[in-house]
């Protein structure tokens, strides 16, 4: 028999494999998950594993989607850490893209190639709007901020379609939910021709060291993690709380606002009713599956965008349903919490 | 016949070793003490006795009888019951509903209370059964928790540190309590670390460290010093002490009037003193009694205070931050040190940046490099018992995490120091050093306060003396001028 037993500390070694044992886990998993199904399991895992990495261009799609899930997990990184529970990212995701979408909508045929900037300005405003209703009620009413967060997402979704089947609604669209094509000049410049990976790539990448500067190298970072690990010792050091609970939400608001932004601005090109792609909820496990640090987060980003591709691969390829990207999300993350355990605690043979 | 053998008890933890072939015996009718340090290994044997924790090795002898004791309640079926420091009694209930939970549901709650009036008068504990227990002094929760542990004629009682809440005057009562249980048979093991204590109540004394018996002795025919040595090995260095000189006040506290801020918490009540420089102000109280919320509002944890009732150098600081009021030259050493003195996770380099910054540069950009300096000089200047700067705090020692955390803040050379229970579950070595550190910032011209429970303590370094009971501040009185049956008095509230 096998017992658990307490490590005199938590350990560092276990901490960096956890994710790849989880990982592992998640794979074998998912094997049996194929033969269950019918489908050859070699080719099942190819599907997720080496498709999205075996071409330039399959390496630039995963850019492409990885590129929002890290915008958006280094935010919610700073608010996890902070001890703020923002599960709401995705609502702010998708205002940061209905406010884009607004100012690209301005945008004449005489507007120069900047006009992307204040496009994406506008996102950030959305998503920081979004998350500031869910910080007031908690400054003002202590209301939850997980309930909030969460109960908003439905609410910009309501919004969004409510802009696409109305007002915002595209005369000429032959009456599909959607706006206007936006204008050329409104579009984040990419960064090759032929692909549709953009500045938001270099974006992304600078964010991560920004984050990285802020978390371990500035003073406010350090005041948002101590009211986050011990808020007692925050109160006597004299680490506001509110000033926490604003700074976390507006800065993973604003980050998720970017995300939203740089989607209609770049790959969509125009806002519709299925811009909400679920990237706010995979940041979450995003988020966690980096440990809440800048640089592993840029991996976990980019192998859920691998479970992003191969689920949409998958439909087309095998013949299964694309949920099975949730599917794999969802055993990763799991299968993470689980193998957590090793952290604080090993394995011993009971005598 | 013995009524509990303990024959080479051994327990290890993935850390350390907290009991090593550890022998205890207890005879019928007798008060048996066990004394040793934090960290010696007495917790650990008593939750073995009490069956929350299974011993690697030895045999445990119950009226001669081999027994296993898998659970508390196989522990209780044999007849022993266990009095913890912590209270374990929900504030909404009444003593009487608290002790019907822990006993079987056969009896009636009419009967439970019957019961508990005549356990109570039977022993002299003054217990009223309906009252909510949220209402009761810390006193009168003790008495209830003895009282629930004597519900089932137990053969042997454990007691662990039961004075550390008591008044001087409600251990007396305590002891007069436990002699009449002793001589009805009942065994009682009687775990501290106070000395005097154990010399005047107990028959015989078990002395752990580090997880070995030291010595079996009779305590009456021993000194202190004697104990002492028999617990840590040695016996701490004499304090030197000097004239104090006090100067100008430093911090003058006046009509400070607090509601509570939570619905258990104790209202300040016209609280009125003063700190001068070069001198330490001790304020003694049963705990509860305000000490928390005095604490909060003069650290400025709590900003409530009425304006003007908290000055520092005449500038008032009532409402300020404590960041603020840091800068002004008023530092804070909490009670609790895990959490709130330090964060437990963070390493202790990180943990000097709650107080310090120095290390932080133009726009928040930390100097890392001066972050682990510090931490390093620290941790040399007061004999930090540590891995290094990279240590988390929860790492340490009680005792060692304490000395970090005084000497961070006598490090930043303050004009004022509030310390609340600079010496709590702190070893005699360590509790000796930060006396003597604390001593040593008063003859620089530092203002100190210190608030502690343990007398022997405050009037050890304390210049003049405070008593702090249901709320409100006793005048002072100098140490010299002051009894231990006096303060005693007042920490029940009775001052002129």
């Amino acid at each position: 028999m096998l017992r658990l037993e307490a490590r005199p500390e938590p350990s560092r070694a276990m901490s960096m494999a956890s994710p790849l044992i989880a990982l592992a886990i998640t794979v074998v998993i998912g094997t049996v998950l194929f033969v269950l199904l019918g489908k050859d399991p070699l080719r099942g895992l190819a599907v997720f594993f080496i498709e999205p990495v075996k071409s330039a261009y399959a390496l630039t799609e995963l850019a492409v989607k990885a590129t929002p899930l890290l915008l958006i997990a280094l935010g919610l990184a700073v608010c996890f850490r902070s001890n703020v529970w923002n599960i709401g990212a995705e609502g702010q995701f998708i205002l940061g893209a209905i406010f884009a979408s607004g100012v690209a909508m301005q945008a004449t045929p005489s507007t120069g190639d900047w006009f992307f900037v204040p496009v994406l300005i506008g996102g950030v405003f959305g998503g920081m709007c979004w998350a500031g209703i869910v910080a007031l009620l908690r400054d003002r009413f202590n209301a939850n901020e997980i309930l909030v967060s969460l109960m908003l997402v439905y609410v910009a979704e309501q919004v969004l379609n409510y802009l696409v089947y109305g007002p915002w609604k595209d005369p000429a669209g032959y009456n599909f939910p959607q706006t206007i094509t936006f204008l050329k000049s409104t579009q984040v410049p990419k960064l090759f021709a032929g692909y549709r990976v953009n500045v938001g790539v270099v974006v992304a990448a600078v964010a991560v060291a920004a984050f990285w500067v802020l978390l371990f190298r500035t003073y406010a970072g350090f005041q948002l993690q101590v009211g986050g690990l011990a808020p007692a010792a925050a109160r006597y050091a004299g680490f506001s709380s509110r000033k926490a609970l604003w700074t976390a939400l507006l800065l993973s608001g604003g980050m998720a606002g970017l995300a939203g932004g740089l989607e209609v601005a770049g790959p969509l090109g125009q806002l519709t009713p299925h811009v909400p792609a679920g990237y706010g909820f995979a940041a979450i496990i995003v988020a966690f599956v980096g440990r809440l640090h800048p640089v592993g987060i840029v991996l976990s980003a980019i192998l859920m965008s691998m479970f992003y591709i191969g689920g949409e691969l998958a439909q087309s390829r095998l013949g299964l349903p694309k949920s099975l990207t949730g599917v794999f999300q969802g055993l990763l993350l799991f299968s993470l919490l689980a193998c957590d355990t090793l952290v604080h605690y090993r394995i011993r043979r009971k005598t | 016949m013995l009524r509990l053998a303990l024959a080479d008890i051994s327990k290890q933890y993935p850390a350390v070793k907290a009991n090593d072939r550890v022998s205890l015996r207890v005879a019928a009718g007798e008060i048996h003490a066990v004394l040793g340090e934090n960290g010696a290994g007495k917790s650990t044997l008593m939750k073995i006795i009490y069956g929350a924790v299974r011993p690697d090795e030895g045999e445990i002898r119950w009226n001669g009888e081999p027994v296993e004791i898998a659970s508390p309640a196989a522990a209780r079926a044999l007849g022993i019951s266990m009095v913890y420091q912590h209270f374990s009694l929900f504030d909404t209930l009444t003593a009487a509903e608290n002790v019907w939970l822990g006993l079987d549901r056969s009896l009636s709650l009419a009967a439970v209370t019957a019961r508990i009036r005549e356990v109570a008068g039977v022993y002299g504990l003054d217990v009223d059964p309906v009252r909510p227990v949220h209402t009761l002094s810390v006193g009168e929760k003790q008495r209830v928790e003895i009282v629930r542990a004597l519900m089932t004629n137990p053969k042997l009682l454990i007691l662990d540190e039961p004075t550390s809440v008591l008044t001087p005057q409600a251990v007396q009562t305590l002891f007069v309590t436990l002699r009449k249980l002793a001589a009805e048979g009942c065994s009682i093991l009687y775990i501290s670390h106070k000395l005097d204590e154990i010399r005047a109540l107990c028959h015989h004394c078990t002395v752990l460290r580090a997880g070995k018996v030291t010595g079996v002795v009779d305590p009456a025919k021993e000194s202190n010093a004697s104990l002492s040595r028999l617990m840590i090995g040695a016996e701490p260095p004499p304090l030197q002490h000097r004239e104090s000189r006090p100067g100008a006040v430093v911090l003058a506290v006046k009509g400070l009037t607090l509601a509570e801020e939570d619905p258990f918490g104790t209202a300040l009540d016209g609280v009125s003193f003063d700190v001068r420089a070069g001198e330490i102000v001790g304020i003694a109280g049963v705990s509860g009694n305000g000490q928390q919320e005095l604490m909060a509002a003069i650290s400025g944890e709590d900003v409530r205070a009425p304006a003007g009732s908290i000055r520092l150098f005449a500038a008032d600081i009532s409402r300020q931050s404590p960041r603020t009021r840091r800068r002004a030259g008023l530092h804070f050493v909490p009670e609790e040190r895990l959490g709130r003195g330090a964060v437990p996770t963070l390493s202790l380099a990180q943990n000097t940046l709650l107080t310090r910054t120095r290390a932080v540069g133009r726009g928040g950009w930390l100097r890392v490099g001066d972050v682990r300096s510090l931490a390093e000089s620290l941790i040399r200047r007061f004999n930090v018992k540590a891995g290094g700067p990279g240590s988390a705090a929860k790492s340490l020692s009680g005792g060692n995490l304490q000395k970090f955390i005084v000497g961070r803040e006598i490090d930043a050379e303050p004009k004022l120091l509030v310390v609340s229970q600079p010496t709590w579950g702190v070893d005699v070595g360590a509790a000796a050093q930060i006396r003597g550190e604390l001593l040593a910032l008063r003859d620089n011209g530092c203002a100190v306060l210190v608030v502690s429970e343990e007398l022997d303590e405050l009037f050890e370094i304390s210049d003049r003396l405070l008593v702090i009971a249901q709320g409100r501040v006793s005048p002072s009185v100098p140490v010299a001028e002051a009894s231990v049956a006096m303060i005693g008095e007042w920490m029940s509230g009775l001052w002129a």
